[in-house]
């Protein structure tokens, strides 16, 4: 690929040779080709990109990933997996190993649900599905995964289909060498009122530097109501993009909850697309990050049309060195009058080396809006401490109550009850103290 | 067409009331910008040998600079060397009191409604006029020599008080700062200065207005303001300039030092020409205001109402260095028809116990646009940083967009920082309540957006709120939502 000239990619000739070295063969050559050329164009994002402002994820890529091959599946028995499913959660389970989906460790789907995966669709049906809205900026990333992903896997929900488990997608990670990347891709379509949950988690098997850049497109049927939850619990060193666009049509509603507990960075951009009337985004998220972890959610809603709504609410804990990043991005359209946009961030500093930066971000073209956003960043109420500690309860359980509470307001959202319950002991594990 | 239709169209087709301009003799530099240009300016203002080289070393950066584009408005870019940097009206003699300037530039103030001679005898302001790019009278300048304030036009400083100009200029504001700062920094050519000595208050309110009148010139004016310890000074800005087709450049930089318990408030309401109501012509208003709480327990307070120009770019800051010390950023600012303004503040805590309070209105109307940008910075060391942000924005039809890119940046765990943002329109059910209570509707939108502004027009000074309301009044006056 001599046509494409480089420019501000800051990545070790090793990612050039992997990516740019040949012209791109075999299943979506041109989708592929013409990825390559945009990120040659754009480049990988640095700190001076005000999207990246805070998150080096590029420079930690260039200076700890050296293998930028595809990784293969590696060999691991459903005892291996036992500990990583949810305790209590019922699923349907579709596994990923490194990437790619392991139909023998994967169960059965339901009726009406289909998975196939993304090799079997021709050039043109892929590109139609993942043809984004226009004038929208792709993420370099998620240009990236477009570039180099491997496989992935298409699923298909049936009209009027209603699930009466969660589907999970666990992703297994197990680097063979050091600095593995992995591009899972997945799009869900979903026909018209379907009712589903999915629950996403990633399991990294050992704690070797990993690079997992995935990328999802989810198209929500009429009338659907789809929730998507995810628990970002990785190995210390992993490093992770994680790009999810969602658009949302008339009378559907979309949820997305994610919790992220541990990973060295993790980046999430969720983009919701309003693309109708009546139709609903909530998002939400918590953040307890200790170590080194650096946590950065980037979200984005577009309201295109009168009549549309969305919640976000996202929470941060934040203790040692860690860092939190939060940008939300609301965009209220011209035509989109009567839109009633709510924003919510909310930050715990506990420690004196630990970092908030937060942006939530208004841009509103119609007059006839409701939209309000709030931040706030500060420490536990001294006088709710007292109040508790006069109450006979000890400080690191007044402690660890108060937070609890704090991120309660944001795990009361999720709609699947023994999935939540997890979530309590997740966080309560997390804050530590004695409380039920 | 619906009566609110109408009323709108009214109010959008309202004419600019300061678009007049005066034919005088000019003393003008040739067009263009280059470092002989600059030496030019330099010779004309008799300037000493480091400020020649202090601008020469602000023009080479300022060369290697590209023109920032993340503000969030859109314009053509103007071609810099399509711009006079200089222009002075031509004075028959050199003035030492007002009684001895030429009339008729004191023609151009009293049409204003500025009276330079009725400033002298009206107790209260000490005016300094800057027109185009020269300061053509300062008022009360002995009254205020007795209690040791400089107050005069920066030229008169440069030769008076070489040493204070030369310790403090560009002590905030670096000339390295951006773009529009270099740019300034390198050919600015007149502007205000003001020193107020340790443990003085100053007893009057120390006003600058400026006005560009020539055509072709942009206007680079430069503030110094100086508070030594335990000083207190209350300075205003006002601006007009005359309705042209074409795009006029207006880049200015406003420093701020306030020493240990000094305390400075600035205030401004902007009123430069905003375009006809297609968008042709305007100010291009690019300005960099920072101030420094320098010394602890300092306070430093913007008020600014902005109401003008085609393009604002402009963003107060403090950096709150000093223990204890206080900033607060107060804004009105109204767009309409096809005006962009991004606008806001930054708020940086660097020392302890420092604590920020922003308040910012925009109203937007018209196929106008506005954007409320603002930072706030908890260094590391600022313990106990208190910050609380208030963006609210008001829309007036339906083609106008109000944005809010609010930046928090927090290292340090005992912060509380609080931002809240709103956007709406005028209820229906609030008009309603008065229109059923015997209130116009017409005036009940005033009465609205009164109340919606009057947080920061409460903070301006007496002489200036009457201004500022007017204005506001005028603005808006019809806007139905």
């Amino acid at each position: 690929m001599s046509a494409v000239t480089k420019k501000e990619i800051s990545v070790s000739s090793s990612f050039m040779d992997t990516y740019f070295g040949h012209k791109p063969t075999g299943p979506f050559a041109s989708l592929r080709e013409n990825a390559a050329k945009e990120l040659a164009q754009k480049g990988l994002p640095s700190t001076k990109d005000e999207e990246y402002k805070f998150t080096p994820i590029t420079k930690k890529i260039e200076s700890s990933i050296t293998n930028f091959g595809h990784a293969m599946p590696t060999n691991v028995t459903i005892s291996d997996l036992k500990t990583h499913f949810i305790p209590g959660v019922d699923t349907y389970t579709l596994v990923f190993n490194n990437g790619i989906l392991d139909k023998e460790l994967s169960g059965d789907l339901p009726d009406g649900v289909s998975a196939r995966p993304l090799s079997s669709l021709s050039e043109e049906e892929l590109t139609e599905k993942i043809a984004l809205a226009e004038n929208k900026e792709t993420d370099p990333y998620a240009t990236l995964n477009q570039l180099a992903f491997q496989d992935g896997l298409f699923l298909e929900i049936r009209d009027k289909a209603i699930l009466d488990k969660p589907i999970l997608l666990l992703h297994l990670i197990k680097a063979d060498n050091h600095g593995q990347t992995i591009h899972p891709r997945l799009i869900i379509e979903t026909g018209k009122f379907v009712e589903a949950t999915f629950i996403q988690l990633v399991a990294s098997l050992d704690e070797q530097i990993t690079f997992l850049n995935g990328l999802e497109n989810v198209k929500v049927g009429e009338g659907s109501h789809i929730h998507h939850l995810k628990i970002q619990d990785e190995g210390k060193q992993a490093l992770e993009v994680s790009n999810m666009v969602v658009d949302v049509p008339k009378d559907a509603t979309f949820t997305s909850f994610v919790l992220s507990l541990q990973g060295q960075m993790i980046r999430n951009n969720l983009t919701l697309n309003l693309l109708d009337s009546n139709c609903e985004g909530n998002m939400f998220g918590i953040y307890l990050t200790n170590g080194q972890t650096h946590v950065d959610n980037h979200t984005n809603v577009d309201h295109t049309k009168p009549h549309s709504e969305s919640n976000e609410l996202y929470k941060g804990i934040l203790t040692d060195k860690s860092r939190g990043v939060f940008n939300g991005k609301i965009f209220v359209r011209q035509d989109a009058q009567k839109t009633n946009a709510f924003q919510q961030n909310n930050n715990i500093l506990l420690s004196e080396d630990a970092i908030i930066n937060t942006k939530p971000q208004l841009e509103i073209w119609a007059d006839d809006v409701k939209c309000s956003h709030g931040c706030t960043t500060g420490q536990l109420d001294e006088e709710a401490l007292f109040y508790l500690r006069t109450r006979g309860i000890s400080k690191e359980n007044a402690k660890a109550l108060l937070l609890y509470a704090f991120a309660g307001e944001v795990l009361e959202k999720i709609n699947h009850e023994t999935f939540r319950e997890y979530c309590v002991q997740l966080v309560q594990q997390r804050l530590g103290g004695q409380n039920g | 067409m619906s009566k609110d239709n109408q009323i709108l169209e009214e109010f959008t087709s309202k004419e600019y009331e300061h678009g007049w301009s005066v034919d005088y003799e000019a003393d003008e530099a040739p067009l263009g910008l280059n470092e002989d240009i600059i030496r030019w300016i330099s010779a004309k203002k008799e300037e000493p040998e480091w400020l020649l080289d202090w601008r020469l070393k602000a023009f080479k950066t300022w060369e290697k600079m590209e023109e920032p584009n993340w503000a969030n408005v859109k314009y053509p870019k103007l071609d810099l060397q399509k711009i006079r940097y200089y222009s002075a009206p031509k004075q028959k003699s050199k003035s030492k009191s007002l009684d001895e300037i030429d009339p008729e530039l004191l023609k151009i103030y009293d049409r204003l409604g500025i009276s330079l001679n009725e400033q002298k005898r009206l107790q209260g302001i000490a005016v300094d006029a800057v027109l185009d790019s020269v300061s053509v009278g300062t008022t009360f300048k002995e009254t205020l020599s007795k209690l040791g304030i400089v107050f005069c036009s920066f030229s008169e400083a440069v030769k008076e008080h070489p040493d204070l100009v030369k310790k403090y200029l560009g002590s905030v504001v670096p000339s390295t700062d951006n773009y529009y700062a270099s740019l300034n920094s390198a050919v600015f050519s007149d502007g205000s200065f003001c020193y107020i000595p340790k443990g003085v208050r100053c007893p009057m309110e120390l006003s600058t207005y400026f006005r560009i009148n020539a055509a072709n010139t942009g206007q680079f004016e430069r503030t110094l303001i100086v508070a030594e310890e335990g000083s207190y000074v209350s300075y205003l800005e006002g601006c007009t300039a005359p309705q042209r087709d074409e795009n006029q450049l207006h880049a200015a930089v406003v420093e701020i030092y306030a020493a240990k318990d000094a305390e400075v408030k600035y205030s401004t309401v902007q009123n430069w020409f905003p375009g006809d109501k297609n968008g042709k012509g305007g100010i291009y208003n690019f300005v960099t205001k920072r101030g420094i709480c320098a010394g602890d327990n300092s306070k430093i307070s913007w008020t600014q109402v902005e109401t003008g120009s085609a393009i604002t770019w402009k963003y107060p800051s403090c950096i709150l260095k000093g223990d204890n010390s206080i900033g607060e950023f107060y804004s009105v600012a109204v767009t309409n028809n096809y005006q962009q303004a991004d606008t806001g503040t930054k708020m940086i805590h660097i020392g302890k116990n420092t604590r920020s309070r922003i308040v910012s209105k925009g109203i937007s109307a018209g196929k106008s646009q506005n954007s409320y940008r603002g930072q706030v910075q908890v260094m590391k060391r600022a313990t106990n940083a208190r910050n609380f942000s208030q963006c609210d924005s008001l829309l007036m039809g339906d083609r106008c967009g109000a944005h809010t890119f609010p930046y928090i940046d927090i290292a340090n765990s005992s912060a509380k920082v609080e931002h809240e943002a709103t956007t709406s329109k005028i209820g229906e059910d609030q008009i309603f309540y008065c229109n059923q209570r015997g209130i116009a509707t017409e005036d009940a939108v005033a009465l609205i957006v009164n109340g919606y502004a009057k947080e920061v027009l409460n903070q301006l000074p007496m002489e200036f709120a009457v201004e500022a309301q007017k204005l506001l009044a005028l603005t808006l006056e019809g806007s139905v939502g």
